[in-house]
Parts: structure tokens; sequence; C-alpha cells
């Protein structure tokens, strides 16, 4: 069943342009409408000072038991650097065709890797894994194909390689 | 992807299970969990998995241990170890008991996604290493050895019984039987094939060079020798050496031969190196090595040790029923070859050919199908085609006597048992004729 809507929803501070791109980027690869909402969380909850780092698998669990419902398909962003237990770090994640994925922008920023700031290239990054991680949340697996922006990337380089649309075999299997 | 991935995790902690099933999932894997090694011993025994993905330390059965059931399970199955406190002890430990890989926990996505990546591509390897065997093996069938005659069928059933064996084996039969046929159709059912078949003719070459071929040579050896060359026998190295025209060979290499047969060991030309090889010998000769090991002209010890099993092949005037299959196989063989389409044989022809004695065997047989369809119109396979006279068709003779009390008939019958007349062409006087047709008993039909 097609979805109401992609809800996007920031947690902490994004500057509304960004959002702007976001949006129209999901809605152009979608073709759903796009809302974007404020969200409020105590991420200590989440926080491992062991490894002062945000567990995304609480994360994940919560933004589903507290804001994604049936009808629509739900995008938390963060700008916390997030893990999963077995992994050091991640961009982001979902549940395969479940209600709801979230990405962090904390590694997407070309200063993270002491190179110098640049604002087109943070948002690409950040479209693309938006789009990806909501492709997993339409039940889309991975991609061999490496310009699908369902590629796997495991580093920021990956992500800049790959566009930020489908290939046609994805885009078929999300029609 | 061509085949879908089966991956098991096995770890103690819900959210590592759950973060690699989730992370697993999203690359399109099969995933399945356990939380201690007893269950993933249970799903594993019920369904393969192509990866098993193990923490070391869990409660119970540690990883370590269960690595080693697993491998009792399925031997080639894939087990990466992961653990959080990483000892260089147990990773060797974990590497020495057949684990694929070993990681720390956390570990980076990109070594993750490496890791599964290079377990797939060893799996495919494996794959695909199982599909090229069983290539070899339907290439190296013994689908030459052409045959239901009783005498073929005894051949084969030799074959079948001594191929698993590592037992030396004679093959004996005249030129053109197919000796290195059976050779080689022992050697593609044994446990060694896999490994190469090593043939040598020992009688088309000289004593010395047939030392440097069998033994290999060091440089500088002898003039020639510019470079370090194998021998046979190394080449042969947990597969099997074909001697063929083992008769032939001189005393001096007898002795050698024995030497290394027993020790499966032996030097260079020219070295000093103890050579090691493991090796499956089996001989062909179309000679009777016994009789020439009783005239001494064959080291009696050596006969022994390669006589272990002999296998006959009956010259083809023993199995004319074969014939037609022969026949049969050769034209498809050739037809095949010259790109030709499949042409038949005209009864007469095959007649002939089945009455013929085939000296020459096989060989003769096939050389003669050969000739016969490169000379033919192309569709069938007439009396023409054939390079035989009905004259011609005489039986192959071992002893003088019955070659002579043979022809001596023939000319006979030539001159209507005119005495004279067959005396003259056989340029003997009357009386040796007539004494030799008293010897041979012979008799005139009408």
């Amino acid at each position: 069943m097609k979805p109401e809507n992609i809800t996007l929803i920031s947690f902490g501070y994004f500057e509304k342009r960004f959002l702007g791109e976001i949006m129209y980027d999901v809605e152009r690869e979608f073709r759903i409408p796009v809302v974007i909402q404020e969200g409020h969380l105590d991420l200590s909850e989440y926080f491992d000072p062991a490894r002062r780092q945000y567990n995304g698998n609480l994360l994940l669990r919560d933004i589903d038991k507290q804001f994604a419902s049936d009808q629509v398909k739900t995008l938390a962003l963060f700008n916390i650097d997030l893990y999963i237990p077995i992994l050091t770090f991640i961009f982001g994640q979902a549940f395969l065709n479940g209600r709801c994925g979230i990405v962090s922008a904390y590694r997407l920023y070309n200063e993270r890797y002491g190179i110098k700031a640049d604002e087109r290239v943070f948002i690409d990054r950040l479209c693309k894994e938006v789009i990806h991680e909501l492709g997993h949340a339409f039940g889309l697996i991975h991609c061999p194909n490496p310009t699908c922006v369902m590629r796997s990337s495991t580093y920021v380089e990956d992500i800049d390689q790959k566009s930020w649309s489908f290939c046609a075999k994805c885009k078929k299997e999300l029609e | 992807m061509t085949k879908k991935i089966s991956i098991l995790v096995v770890d103690d902690e819900r959210s590592v299970r759950d973060s690699l099933y989730n992370w697993f999932i999203e690359d399109g894997y099969h995933v399945d969990c356990a939380e201690d090694a007893k269950k993933a011993l249970s799903i594993l025994e019920a369904e393969s998995f192509d990866i098993v993905l193990a923490d070391i330390k869990m409660p119970g059965m540690d990883g370590l241990e269960m690595l080693k059931r697993i491998k009792t399970i399925r031997n080639d199955a894939i087990v990466i170890m992961m653990t959080a406190f990483a000892t260089v002890e147990t990773a060797v430990q974990a590497l020495k008991d057949g684990a694929f890989d070993y990681v720390t926990k956390p570990f980076d996505p990109d070594d993750l996604s490496h890791l599964i990546r290079n377990a797939s591509k060893q799996i495919s390897l494996m794959e695909e290493n199982e599909v090229l065997k069983d290539k070899v093996v339907s290439l190296e069938n013994v689908e030459d050895l052409i045959g239901e005659s009783e005498a073929m069928v005894q051949v084969l059933r030799e074959v079948e019984s001594v191929a698993q064996s590592n037992a030396s084996v004679i093959i004996t039969g005249e030129s053109g039987t197919g000796k290195e046929l059976v050779a080689r159709a022992i050697h593609s059912n044994s446990p060694r094939r896999y490994f190469p078949l090593v043939s040598v003719h020992c009688g088309a070459l000289s004593e010395s060079l047939l030392e440097s071929e069998l033994f290999g040579h060091e440089k500088g050896a002898f003039t020639g020798a510019v470079y370090n060359r194998k021998g046979r026998f190394e080449m042969a190295d947990n597969g099997t050496i074909f001697l063929d025209e083992i008769a032939t060979i001189s005393s001096k290499m007898q002795v050698e031969l024995l030497r290394v047969l027993e020790s499966k060991s032996f030097v260079r030309v020219g070295g000093n190196k103890e050579i090691k090889s493991d090796f499956r010998v089996i001989c062909a000769t179309n000679r009777d090595l016994k009789a020439m090991v009783d005239n001494g002209v064959f080291r009696e010890d050596l006969y022994y040790r390669l006589n272990v099993v002999n296998i006959n092949v009956p010259p083809l005037r023993e199995r004319t029923e074969d014939i037609p299959l022969l026949v049969d196989y050769f034209i498809k063989k050739y037809c095949t070859t010259m790109n030709r389409p499949i042409m038949t044989v005209d009864p007469a022809a095959l007649k002939r050919l089945e009455e013929f004695p085939f000296p020459g065997n096989i060989r003769e047989l096939e050389n003669m199908i050969e000739r016969a369809i490169v000379v033919g119109n192309g569709k069938k396979i007439t009396l023409k085609d054939l390079p035989i006279e009905k004259s011609e068709a005489m039986p192959a003779f071992e002893s003088l006597d019955e070659l002579e009390k043979h022809h001596v008939l023939q000319i006979l019958n030539k001159y209507n048992w005119n005495i004279s007349a067959s005396a003259k062409a056989l340029k003997v006087d009357r009386v040796t004729l007539y004494n030799k047709i008293k010897k041979y008993q012979l008799k005139q039909t009408k």
C-alpha cells in the first residue's frame, strides 16, 4: 500500500534550506508528498559513555514506537555520532520494509575528515543517505549498481560516488 | 549476486545479533541468528549456511569449541570468529582450527563488507571448483573404451576394481589394443584423478634420455642441460605415471626404476638432493614379461613389484562383436572433427571389417575409418573406401608354422592344387611342397 506521505522529522538544528532541498529530492524520487516536522527527544538515553556515541538500534526502535505510523514512512534526521553494537559507526539505518529509518549528518561533513568544508557536498551526501534509508523502508535492499542510490556505502567517498537516484531495477521494484 | 548467500549469526548478545541481522538483511543475504552454540549447531544440522559469524566468548560452549563441531558437520563451512577481547593466541587458535577469518568487535562497516565479500568470493570459488571437477571427470571418462563383448566387459570390470586402490598395474596386450586408454581409465576413476597422469613412452627414448626424462636433471648435468628440469616422476606427484613399453628399458634402468618404486624418492641427474614424490605406477607392454623374466632379460624383483595387478587387453580379432560399435564410434568422432554429416556404413563393408583380422588392432581400424571418411562420398562408407582386399583378410598368426600353413594353402588354392605351378610360385621343389602338405595335413576343399 502506498503511504500517504513521507515525514521527515529533524531532531536538532538543520537549516531550513537544507531541509527544503532534501524535501524536493525525496519527493522527486518517491513521487509521494513530503512533510517536514521538528521532533524532540532526550538523546542522553541513547548515549554510550564508553563509546561516546549514540546507539542507533535503540534510537530506531523508539522512533518507530513514538513517531511512526502505518500510513506514512518516517525518517528521523539527527546530528549525532550513531553506532550499532557490532560496528564502529553508521550513517543511518532503517527497518527493511518497515515504517521508519534514521540518518545522521554527523559523519557527512568534510570537516570531520580534515578536509575543507563544502556545503554542496554535504547536502548531496545527506540527500543520498535519506533517500537510501527510505529505500530500505520501502523494501529495497542494497544494489550492486555503482551509481544507484541503494548501493551500500561504508565511507563518505562511497556516498560521493553514487547518484541520488534509483537505478532502473530498483525503480521498478519500488513501483 | 547469482545465488543468495546465507549467513548464520551466533552471539549471546541480542543487540549484536539484531545489528548484524539488520545489516545483512539490507545487503540481501538470507540471515538467521542463534543465541548460543548449542542452538547454532542444531540449526546447522537442519539447514546448511554458507557463512557462520560466531562470537568466541559465549556462555556454555565457546566459539572455538563450536568451530570444531561445525567442521565435523560441514568441513567446508566458512566460519568467521568475532570477539570483543582480542588476543593473538585466540586468533591463532581460531585460524588453526579452520576459521576463515577473525575480527574484533566493534568493526568498521567497511571491514564487515570486505569480510563478507571475501567469504562470498571463496564460496563461489569452491562452487566453481566443484563444477570444474565434475567437468574434468566427464571429460576424462572412459568413453573411449568402447566394447560390449565379454572380454571387454571383463577389462572394464577390472579397471573399476583396481582404480580405487593404489596398486601397481601392468597392462598387457598387442600393439594398438588401447592399453593407454585403459591406463587413462584407471587414473580418471582413481582418487588421484585431479592430479596429473604423466605418460612416458620408454621405447622411444635412449637409456640416458630416459633417465633424464624420468628423474629430471640439474643445470649443467650434461651438455645441453642449460636449465634445471623436473622429471616425470616429480611431475606425477599425487598422480599417476604411465610407463609404456616397459619391456624395452635397459637393465640399468630396471635397477633404477626398482629403487624409485621402493623408496618413492630419487635424485635428479647431476643433482644430490633427494626428491620425494607420491605417484602410482601403471605400465604397459606388448611382450610376455614373464618369459623375459624366465630368460633373464627382465628383473624378477621389478616384475613382481610392477605386476601387482595384471590387465590383459584382448586383441580386436578376439572381440569382433565390438567392431560395429567401434566403427560407429570412429565415424562419429571423425565426422564431427572434420565437420561432416555423420556417415553410415554399407553392410558389405561392415562384414568385411568384421572378417578382417586387424593385426594393428583398434589403431588400424581407427585409421581405416578415418581414411574411408576422407576418401568416401560423404554419405556411406562402402567396400571401395576400405584399404583391404579380400585376400588380405588373413588372420594374424603368432607362430611361423601357422603362417606357413596358411600361405601354402592359399597358393595351392590359387593354382587350383596344381602342385608344379604352386611349387614354382613358392620357389620350392615339388617334394618339399608334398612334405608341407603332409606336415600340415592340407586338403583340397571342393
